[in-house]
């Protein structure tokens, strides 16, 4: 190894704690003792991530997180599915400006976003609530669902379709019967990043909601009191481990996805 | 004309129809309501909508939103420029010394990132307070004797951040822009006599260009509008203008001008954009 490689592998090696420190404080000091978030550590305890369990307000945003992540990951998904659906298969006047219009949240601040999105409900006297973020975060899961579901209806043979048709199903019940199946894994992949992305999100949702706060929201006031602060660390660790394990589900869908032409073969 | 539309539009529209239409009420009017708001007043609670150019005056003329707009930009320049310099070399020693573990690495550089933002964000007024874990840190080694107090509540606090927050953003553009290139141009370039150092700098750099412009784009443009880490580790002197458009629209009670203050953002960040792909579509076309 030559010495410039091996001063780069120092580098990636560095860099890398960088980029875990954070994250790695989370699970320290969530199992810390003292309440002051410092060091030296003094002692083992779970005392914090017991305290979970007594936060009724906690219960409550959890809640209202789950029911706008829910539903704005189904609506966004079944968005992404017909336009990346017209996307893949079909080849038309106006498609191209379109699609990059829908994608167009992927690249404007959320701060925009949530201003004009609240301006508009405000104008039009509507009332600010849960159903107001589901809204907003659906319009953000939209563009990750079409990039996902890209990829999945990219892969599928169309061959497959005009033999379906062929046996006798008609439009419908190809795409039930025959495409529905194959691009399944896509569909979950986009399902659980849509929820992923709804659960973390703050901006939008600390614009658009009215008394109900997300999760986010409920953290973000938590922040004031410093005597809560582990139990906050706490909750971060519960968070991230479940963020964890729904993106590691939606890689494997995506992988299946992305293999599912052999699987059927 | 009109009724000769081919199959196969008709079919694609049937389809693209409801989430271009749910992309148009909830996006495109959105838009173009903060527009015309935008040109109006608000007195307390009565809209004024008389067209002016008033909102605009102020938000490029009163010096307290020139300086907002300024540390905006100049800390998601900083921002932009720091963590592209530090991912590129990840995403190099990825791509060419990686071996069989590329995919593997590419896991782990992403896994931190999987903790929510505002947490991430969090936790980086956590680590760099007065009483916080780095100084606790090195008061605990000895290595200091009293706690540094520069790297908390100003614009340095929100630049480390904010480098740590987008790294992957960086790392995975640059090196997708790496891994294509093709490797027989790094062995015409040595064999015709160019050593590792021009060899990275006349055919590896440029070749990598677009993942390099790619990356600052995708950095550049949402940090502009950041308001999370600002507001938790910027004090009053790391502030940023999506902190005053927050500001404008609840407490001041002036919606118009939160809304011209983001449309001045949105075009100031459009602008810049707009030029740094022309200055480098030199490069960007070539391949």
């Amino acid at each position: 190894m030559s010495r410039s490689t091996k001063y780069l592998k120092i580098f990636a090696y560095t860099y890398l704690i960088f980029l875990y420190a954070p994250a790695l404080l989370l699970p320290l000091f969530s199992f810390n003792a003292s309440q002051i978030i410092a060091f030296p550590l003094s002692g083992f305890t779970t005392n914090w991530f017991e305290n979970l369990l007594y936060q009724e307000t906690l219960h409550e945003a959890l809640k209202n997180s789950l029911i706008v992540a829910v539903s704005s990951s189904i609506l966004g998904t079944i968005l992404g599915v017909l336009a990346s659906r017209a996307a893949t298969r079909y080849d038309f006047t106006g498609k191209q400006i379109s699609l990059t219009f829908i994608l167009a949240p992927l690249v404007l601040p959320e701060i925009i976003v949530g201003v004009a999105l609240l301006i508009v409900l405000i104008q039009l006297g509507l009332p600010l609530n849960l159903w107001s973020v589901v809204l907003g975060h659906t319009l953000l899961i939209l563009p990750f669902s079409i990039l996902i579901m890209n990829s999945a209806f990219s892969n599928l043979d169309i061959s497959l379709e005009e033999a379906s048709m062929d046996l006798g199903e008609n439009q419908f019940g190809t795409f039930y019967r025959v495409i529905l199946p194959l691009v399944f894994p896509g569909i979950m992949a986009s399902l659980l990043i849509g929820f992923t992305l709804s659960l973390d999100e703050f901006i939008i949702a600390f614009f658009l909601t009215g008394t109900e706060t997300t999760l986010p929201v409920y953290i973000w006031a938590q922040f004031r009191f410093p005597k809560k602060l582990p139990t906050t660390m706490a909750l971060g660790t519960v968070l991230l481990i479940v963020s964890l394990i729904l993106l590691s589900l939606s890689e494997y869908f995506r992988r299946r996805a992305a293999n599912s032409q052999n699987s059927v073969l | 004309m009109i009724l000769n539309i081919k199959p196969e539009t008709k079919k694609g529209w049937r389809l693209l129809s409801t989430p271009f239409i749910f992309s148009i009420l909830l996006l495109a009017a959105p838009l173009t309501m903060m527009l015309l708001l935008s040109f109006w007043t608000q007195d307390y609670l009565i809209l004024d909508r008389t067209f002016t150019l008033n909102n605009y005056i102020e938000a490029f003329t009163q010096p307290v939103y020139q300086l907002l707009f300024s540390r905006s930009l100049a800390i998601s320049l900083t921002v932009t420029f720091f963590t592209v310099l530090l991912a590129y070399p990840m995403a190099y020693f990825i791509s060419f010394h990686g071996g069989e573990r590329k995919a593997l690495w590419l896991f782990l550089i992403t896994i931190p990132f999987w903790t929510s933002y505002l947490l991430r964000m969090f936790l980086w007024k956590v680590i760099l307070g007065y009483n916080g874990v780095l100084n606790s840190f090195l008061l605990w080694l000895e290595m200091i004797t009293e706690p540094l107090t520069f790297i908390l509540y100003n614009a340095n606090a929100v630049v480390i951040a904010l480098t740590h927050g987008w790294a992957p953003f960086a790392i995975l553009p640059i090196f997708v822009s790496l891994e294509k290139i093709d490797r027989s141009l790094l062995e015409a370039s040595r064999d015709l006599g160019d050593g590792p150092f021009h060899q990275f700098f006349r055919v590896v750099l440029p070749l990598s260009a677009p993942g390099v412009v790619g990356a600052a784009l995708i950095i550049f443009i949402p940090t502009v509008g950041d308001y999370i880490t600002p507001k938790l580790v910027g004090g009053t002197d790391g502030l940023m203008i999506a902190n005053m458009i927050q500001v404008q629209f609840s407490k001041a009670n002036n919606a118009p001008l939160a809304a011209a203050l983001s449309v001045s953002s949105l075009m100031i960040v459009a602008f810049i954009s707009i030029v740094f792909v022309l200055v480098n579509r030199k490069h960007l076309r070539r391949y």
